[in-house]
C-alpha cells in the first residue's frame, strides 16, 4: 500500500511546541499537504509561539507573522500581490486558532469569505485561549472547565458550529480534519489548494495542557472525537453538497471526555445532556449529508 | 494637464499616477471619493491594480499590510473613526517597517457625531512610526501621493497625508496633472529584497525577545532620522521635474516679523491672505506652515521660530488635559534654545467650525497685544 502522504518536511523539529500538542501535528501535516509553493500567514495565537523566536523559524515556507485578527483580510492583500506580482499560482494559507477564528477574526474571516478571496483558512481548534494559559472562547464546548469557566460555572453554551457558518457564506469548500486521520486531513488541504476561491478548513486540534490530558494520548483523544461524533469528519462544498468523508463507529461521548479534566467536574447528568447535544448534532449532519 | 477637481479626486489621481498595485478601503466620510474614483479606475483598466473592498478599515489596513509584505505597492485611505480603528494596524505597518502610504481626510472624532475638519484622527496616531504630511492644497494633496511613495520605500517606513475635510476634500481647486511617463521617470517600480517570497523563503514580524526587541525599535528611530533629509531630497527632486516643491516647513513673509503664526493644512491659505493684510498695514505679522510632523523639523522650526519674539500657534485639535498638540511639540522643540519666543496656543476650529481670515486676524491681533501668553490654552470664538 502505497503511503498517501508526502514525505517531504516542511516543517523542522527546533518547534517550541508542547509535549503532545496537535497544533504542531496539523501544521506538520499541512505543509506537507500544500508543499511549498505557499505563503503562510500565523495570526496571533499558540503558533506565534511555536514557529521558534527571532531569528529563527521552524517553518521552510515564507511566513507572515500578522495581528490576531487580520487572517482573513492579511491574506487577502498577500494574494491580491501575489497576483500583481506575477505568483498567481502560490497558495495563500491563513494558520490562525480558534480564538482567531470564533472570535476576534470572525468578522474579517466572513469578510474574507464573502469575497471569495482565494486562499485556504485553517483553523486549528484547540478549545480555548490557550496561548494566555486556558480561558474560555466561543469553540469552548458546553461543559468545559477554563480558567474564565471555573468548574463552579463551567461553560454553559454549546460550541459556536462554526463549519456551518462558513458553509453558510456558500464559500467552495469548507471541511473538519483530524490529526488522527492523517491521510483524510492531507486529502482535504490538497483538495482545497486545487480549488480556486476561499477555502475553510477546520482542525481539532488537542491541547494537553488546557485539555488536561495525557500528552500520549493526542491521538488517541483525537480518534475519540470523531468517533464518539463531537468533531465529525466531513466536507462541504460549494455550501450544500455535505459528505461525511470518515464514517465513525458508536463510541459514547464519556470515553472522549474521561480522558480529558477539564471534563473531570462533570455529573453523569451533565454528561447525558452533552450526549444528547452531539446526538442532534449527528442527526441534523446525517440529514445534510448526502453521502456518508 | 490641468484639471478643476476635488482634493479627494487629486489624491486618486496621485495615486493612479504612482501606479499603486494594492488597494483596500472602506468607505467613510469625507474619504469616500478618493476610493470611489480609484475603484473606477481599476473598472475601467486606467489603473492596473488590485482593489480589495474589505469589511472595516482594521481589515482595510491588515490587507494593504498583507500586500506590501509581498513587495506589492500599496494604498489605503480613510477618516476619523477609521484612522482609529486601524490604529493597531498602523503599528503592525511601521514596525514591519513596510512603505504602505496611506490618505486621511482630517475629520473630527465622534461622539457626537462630526464629519468636518478637525486635526485630532490623524494627531492621535502621532506615535505609531508613521510619517505624517499635512497639505494646504489639492495640488499639493496630489504631489505629496506621488512623493510619499518615494519616501515610504526609501526609508521603509509608512507615509500619512494629510487633508482637511470639505475644505480640501470636496472643494474643487485647479491642478496640474503631470503626465503618467513623467512621474514614471521620477517614480520607478518598488523593488525589496524583504518580501514573502516562495523561492526565497522568510519568516517575518515573528516573536522578538527583549535581546532583540530594543534594537529594532532602534532602527525604526534612526530611520525616522533620515527620513527628514529624504523628504527633503524628495521634494527638491520633484521640485526640478513638476516645478512644485514645498518644503518641510515654509515660511511665508517672514523676514523681519517679530510675531509669527503655525499652521498646518487648509488654514494657510487662509492665515496668508491675513499676514498679506497685517504686512500692508505695517504690522511685523510673518507665517509658518508646518508640512512634514512625523518626524518633528526641529532644526527647521528653530531655524525660523528661534530669533522671533512671539508665535501664535493655530491648533485644531486639543490633547485633553495638556494643551494643542501643535504648541506642545513647538514648546519642547524650542526649550534647549537660549532664548526662545512666547508660544500662545490658540485652540480653533474644532469639529469643522469655521477658521476665516477674520479668525486669524483675531488671533493675530490678540498675540500682538498680549506680552505673555496665558498658562492654558486659550479656546478661541467659544460660545459662554
Amino acid at each position: 500500500m502505497s503511503y498517501a502522504i508526502p514525505e517531504r518536511e516542511l516543517m523542522d523539529s527546533g518547534h517550541v511546541g508542547c509535549p503532545g500538542c496537535g497544533a504542531a501535528l496539523a501544521m506538520r501535516l499541512a505543509l506537507k499537504a500544500v508543499g511549498d509553493d505557499v505563503v503562510v500567514l500565523i495570526v496571533a495565537s499558540c503558533w506565534s509561539i511555536i514557529a521558534g523566536p527571532f531569528p529563527y523559524s521552524s517553518l521552510r515556507v515564507p511566513t507572515l507573522h500578522t495581528a490576531f485578527e487580520t487572517g482573513g483580510s492579511a491574506a487577502s492583500g498577500v494574494k491580491a500581490a501575489l497576483e500583481m506580482r506575477g505568483r498567481p499560482h502560490t497558495t495563500v494559507m491563513t494558520w490562525a486558532g480558534d480564538g482567531g477564528t470564533f472570535d476576534i477574526g470572525f468578522q474579517a474571516l466572513s469578510g474574507a469569505v464573502e469575497r471569495n478571496e482565494d486562499f485556504i483558512y485553517v483553523c486549528y481548534d484547540n478549545e480555548a485561549y490557550m496561548n494566555t494559559g486556558i480561558q474560555r472562547s466561543s469553540a469552548t464546548p458546553l461543559g468545559a472547565w477554563t480558567t474564565t469557566t471555573p468548574v463552579g460555572t463551567p461553560k454553559d453554551t454549546p460550541k459556536k458550529d462554526m463549519v456551518a457558518i462558513m458553509a453558510a457564506h456558500g464559500i467552495p469548500y469548507t471541511a473538519t480534519a483530524s490529526v488522527a486521520y492523517p491521510e483524510d486531513l492531507v486529502r482535504k488541504l490538497q483538495k482545497a489548494q486545487g480549488i480556486r476561491g476561499s477555502k475553510f478548513i477546520h482542525i481539532l486540534a488537542p491541547c494537553p495542557s488546557g485539555w488536561k490530558s495525557e500528552p500520549a494520548e493526542t491521538i488517541k483523544i483525537s480518534r475519540l472525537a470523531v468517533q464518539s461524533k463531537v468533531f465529525p469528519l466531513y466536507e462541504v462544498e460549494g455550501g450544500r453538497r455535505w459528505t461525511i468523508t470518515v464514517r465513525p463507529p458508536q463510541a459514547p461521548v464519556i470515553e472522549y471526555m474521561r480522558r480529558q479534566g477539564r471534563f473531570s467536574h462533570l455529573t453523569s447528568a451533565q454528561i447525558e445532556a452533552i450526549q444528547r447535544n452531539v446526538d442532534e448534532h449527528w442527526a441534523a449532519l446525517l440529514a445534510k449529508a448526502e453521502h456518508v | 494637464m490641468k484639471k478643476v477637481i476635488m482634493g479627494n479626486h487629486a489624491v486618486s489621481y496621485g495615486v493612479r499616477l504612482a501606479r499603486a498595485e494594492v488597494i483596500s478601503a472602506y468607505p467613510i466620510t469625507p474619504q469616500t471619493q478618493i476610493v470611489e474614483m480609484l475603484s473606477e479606475f481599476c473598472s475601467d483598466g486606467s489603473l492596473n491594480a488590485r482593489f480589495i473592498k474589505v469589511e472595516s478599515e482594521h481589515s482595510a489596513m491588515a490587507a494593504v499590510v498583507g500586500a506590501s509584505s509581498v513587495g506589492a505597492r500599496a494604498f489605503t485611505a480613510t477618516s476619523s473613526q477609521g484612522l482609529l480603528l486601524m490604529h493597531e494596524m498602523l503599528h503592525w505597518a511601521a514596525g514591519a517597517r513596510l512603505p504602505i502610504v496611506l490618505a486621511n481626510v482630517n475629520r473630527a472624532v465622534g461622539p457626537g457625531w462630526n464629519v468636518w475638519t478637525d486635526q485630532s484622527d490623524s494627531l492621535a496616531q502621532r506615535d505609531t512610526g508613521w510619517l505624517q504630511l499635512y497639505c494646504e492644497s489639492n495640488q499639493e494633496a496630489l504631489d505629496t501621493v506621488i512623493q510619499a511613495f518615494k519616501i515610504a520605500e526609501t526609508v521603509h517606513l509608512p507615509v500619512m497625508i494629510v487633508l482637511d475635510a470639505f475644505i480640501l476634500s470636496h472643494t474643487e481647486e485647479p491642478v496640474d496633472v503631470p503626465a503618467q511617463e513623467e512621474v514614471d521617470a521620477f517614480l520607478p517600480r518598488y523593488e525589496t529584497e524583504w518580501r514573502l517570497d516562495p523561492e526565497d523563503p522568510r519568516a517575518f514580524n515573528m516573536l522578538v525577545a527583549p535581546e532583540h526587541y530594543m534594537e529594532m525599535r532602534l532602527q525604526m528611530q534612526q530611520a525616522m532620522g533620515e527620513a527628514k533629509g529624504v523628504v527633503e531630497a524628495v521634494d527638491a527632486e520633484f521640485g526640478a521635474r513638476f516645478g512644485r516643491c514645498y518644503g518641510l516647513v515654509e515660511p511665508y513673509r517672514i523676514e523681519g516679523a517679530d510675531t509669527v503664526l503655525l499652521t498646518a493644512g487648509a488654514t494657510t491659505s487662509t492665515a496668508r491672505v491675513v499676514v498679506d493684510a497685517l504686512r500692508s498695514e505695517g504690522q511685523n505679522v510673518g507665517l509658518l506652515k508646518q508640512r512634514l510632523f512625523r518626524p518633528y523639523p526641529v532644526a527647521e522650526i528653530r531655524q525660523f521660530l528661534g530669533g522671533v519674539q512671539k508665535v501664535g500657534v493655530i491648533d485644531r485639535n486639543i490633547s485633553y488635559g495638556h494643551e494643542g498638540i501643535f504648541a506642545a511639540e513647538l514648546k519642547a522643540a524650542l526649550y534647549d534654545l537660549p532664548t526662545r519666543p512666547k508660544v500662545y496656543d490658540l485652540v480653533v476650529g474644532l469639529g469643522g467650525r469655521d477658521v476665516t481670515p477674520a479668525t486669524i486676524r483675531g488671533i493675530a491681533n490678540y498675540v500682538l497685544a498680549h506680552d505673555a501668553p496665558e498658562p492654558e490654552p486659550v479656546w478661541w470664538e467659544v460660545k459662554p
